[in-house]
């Protein structure tokens, strides 16, 4: 049985429609990922699913409960780290890991918890003296100390550093490893392709696809990029011309070429018939970002322009 | 399904603790009257019965006061910045998706400033008392008063926290509202020697009439029935639009 189930959830705020036709699955123990650009309806989806905002239309089953009938049993077993959630700065750690622990039945140990995320050496600290990442880690403490059944992370490593990234990302695997479910927002596409099982791609307020990000490069970001060194010359319009070829960028020597099926083959060939050859050639295949591209019509960074105004 | 019982005590220590390492509402409500009473019971010609007063000093008119003044700041300031700091710094967010409601936080805020209030109204009184001020001889009808008014004002308070949508505002609006209270209350100018016109006008604002049946109290009189209706309906008008404005977002 699926551990959240949503179905043509639909949400406007005045005139304007955040949320349309959105259903989805999340399956025990996965991290899923909702993955869109700002503005997409990520957040206000995942806060019908915590039973904060009420649904125009729709239905959502979280473990078995109705989010809005049932919020207090449902906030005994979803633990939520919400965007831009901060803490009085006069408020101490440990402070913080054991009051919120005793808002709960059956809390996690607040110390092992501590442990765990590598705030031990932090117990005793201010709120305010903590770097980003510890912030962010104890954010995730705070989801986390009620002993959760699915965890709802909001924009999880926004704003930190990569190395406090990758730090996040191997916790969360963690979590997910200790039979907790994740569901997880996020707008940044690396952080879906490395962490999520499986994904949902929403734009404007729609799913547009969902699966594992290698499906769903493979089957809708079909597109290959080749990469080599050539000196400019007529071989540039050659290749352009290729029927496999999609597009060609051109970086001083350096040739970029993007296309779809047997493009590789058909690029190099191309290019013995003129006497040349590629030098140093690379060859990438498509991305959670060309699957994007492939889908909405736009580039992902484009929808987050749009996303902003 | 309802929260682990003894939550509401483990918020309030909390709250508690985070108001002393951060002890502004705390200095100004609790520190200044107690500050006011030590300097006024100093100041020789405050010793002087006001005439038509029914035999109150300008000191003894002054205790009331003072214990009206620490309630007002506590509720103005002491009160609403708390809660607006917290939803500002989406504390109160966070909490709505735990078993406990925020409105724990607010209770506890509302106890917290309860407790601080009635410590400064008992110094104030103390002091007074020591330096030579006459003290309410009606005990309980007093305590009714300090009830009413604390009532009336932490409603105030909360229609402030309600309104601002970050702490300065929340401070700009309580000390935009405490002047004239104050005023009105007699800081400035005890009711007894002000004029009859400002009299009258202080009689329908909260402060004034909390004062106005304070006197009646030092006086041995019964509180004046409307005074004490009055400080009623403020705190039942206030207290509907902050919960109907109240946002813990």
């Amino acid at each position: 049985m699926p551990v959240v189930e949503v179905e043509r959830l639909h949400k406007q705020y005045g005139d304007l429609v955040a949320v349309e036709d959105v259903g989805f699955e999340v399956a025990a123990g996965e991290i899923f990922g909702i993955l869109g650009p700002n503005g997409a309806g990520k957040t206000t989806t995942v806060e019908c699913v915590a039973g904060l905002r009420r649904p125009d239309a729709g239905r959502i089953d979280v473990l078995g409960l109705d989010p809005r009938r049932d919020a207090s049993a449902l906030h005994e077993v979803v633990g939520v780290q919400q965007q831009q959630g901060a803490l009085p700065r006069k408020l101490r750690v440990g402070e913080a890991l054991e009051l919120y622990a005793a808002f709960y039945r059956g809390p996690a140990d607040p110390m092992a918890l501590a442990d765990q995320l590598g705030l031990a050496p932090r117990w005793d600290a201010y709120y305010g003296t903590l770097s980003g990442g510890q912030r962010q880690r104890l954010s995730i403490a705070l989801a986390l100390v009620g002993s959760p059944r699915l965890a709802i992370l909001d924009e999880l490593t926004t704003g930190l550093d990569p190395a406090a990234r990758r730090d996040t990302w191997g916790l969360i695997e963690q979590v997910r490893d200790g039979g907790v479910t994740v569901l997880l927002v996020t707008h940044a596409m690396e952080e879906a392709e490395r962490l999520c099982d499986r994904v949902a791609l929403i734009d404007a307020g729609r799913i547009v696809a969902v699966g594992t990000p290698a499906e769903l490069a493979e089957r809708h970001g079909g597109a290959t990029h080749l990469r080599f060194v050539l000196e400019p010359g007529a071989a540039d319009e050659v290749v352009a011309a290729l029927a496999e070829v999609t597009s060609v960028s051109r970086d001083r020597d350096v040739l970029t070429v993007t296309g779809t099926g047997d493009v590789v083959v058909a690029v190099v060939l191309a290019l013995d018939r003129l006497g040349l050859r590629p030098r140093g050639l690379t060859v990438a295949s498509g991305t959670l970002d060309d699957a994007f591209l492939a889908l909405t019509g736009h580039a992902f960074h484009e929808a987050e322009e749009v996303g902003r105004r | 399904m309802s929260a682990p019982r003894g939550v509401f005590a483990r918020v309030v220590q909390t709250e508690a603790k985070l108001a002393i390492r951060e002890p502004v509402g705390i200095v100004w409500g609790f520190g200044m009257p107690v500050i006011l009473v030590v300097i006024f019971g100093n100041i020789g010609p405050f010793a002087d019965e006001i005439p038509g007063s029914g035999g109150m000093s300008v000191f003894d008119a002054y205790l009331p006061v003072l214990c009206v003044v620490a309630l007002t700041m506590l509720a103005l300031i002491g009160l609403p910045m708390p809660l607006a700091t917290y939803r500002e710094l989406g504390v109160l967010r966070r909490m709505a998706t735990t078993p406990v409601s925020p409105a724990r936080l607010l209770g506890a805020q509302v106890v917290l400033n309860l407790v601080v209030g009635a410590a400064a109204v008992v110094l104030v009184l103390g002091v007074g008392s020591m330096l030579g001020g006459q003290l309410p001889s009606r005990v309980p009808a007093f305590v009714l008063v300090l009830l009413l008014t604390a009532w009336a004002l932490f409603a105030l308070g909360l229609v402030v926290a309600a309104v601002a949508r970050t702490s300065r505002a929340a401070a700009a609006l309580g000390n935009v509202l405490f002047f004239p209270l104050a005023f009105f209350g007699g800081l400035w100018l005890p009711l007894p020697a002000m004029p009859q016109v400002l009299q009258g006008i202080s009689s329908w604002i909260p402060t004034g009439a909390a004062v106005e049946a304070m006197n009646a109290t030092v006086r041995g009189d019964a509180p004046p029935l409307v005074s004490l209706l009055l400080l009623l309906g403020y705190g039942a008008v206030f207290g509907a639009v902050a919960w109907r404005t109240f946002r813990w977002e």
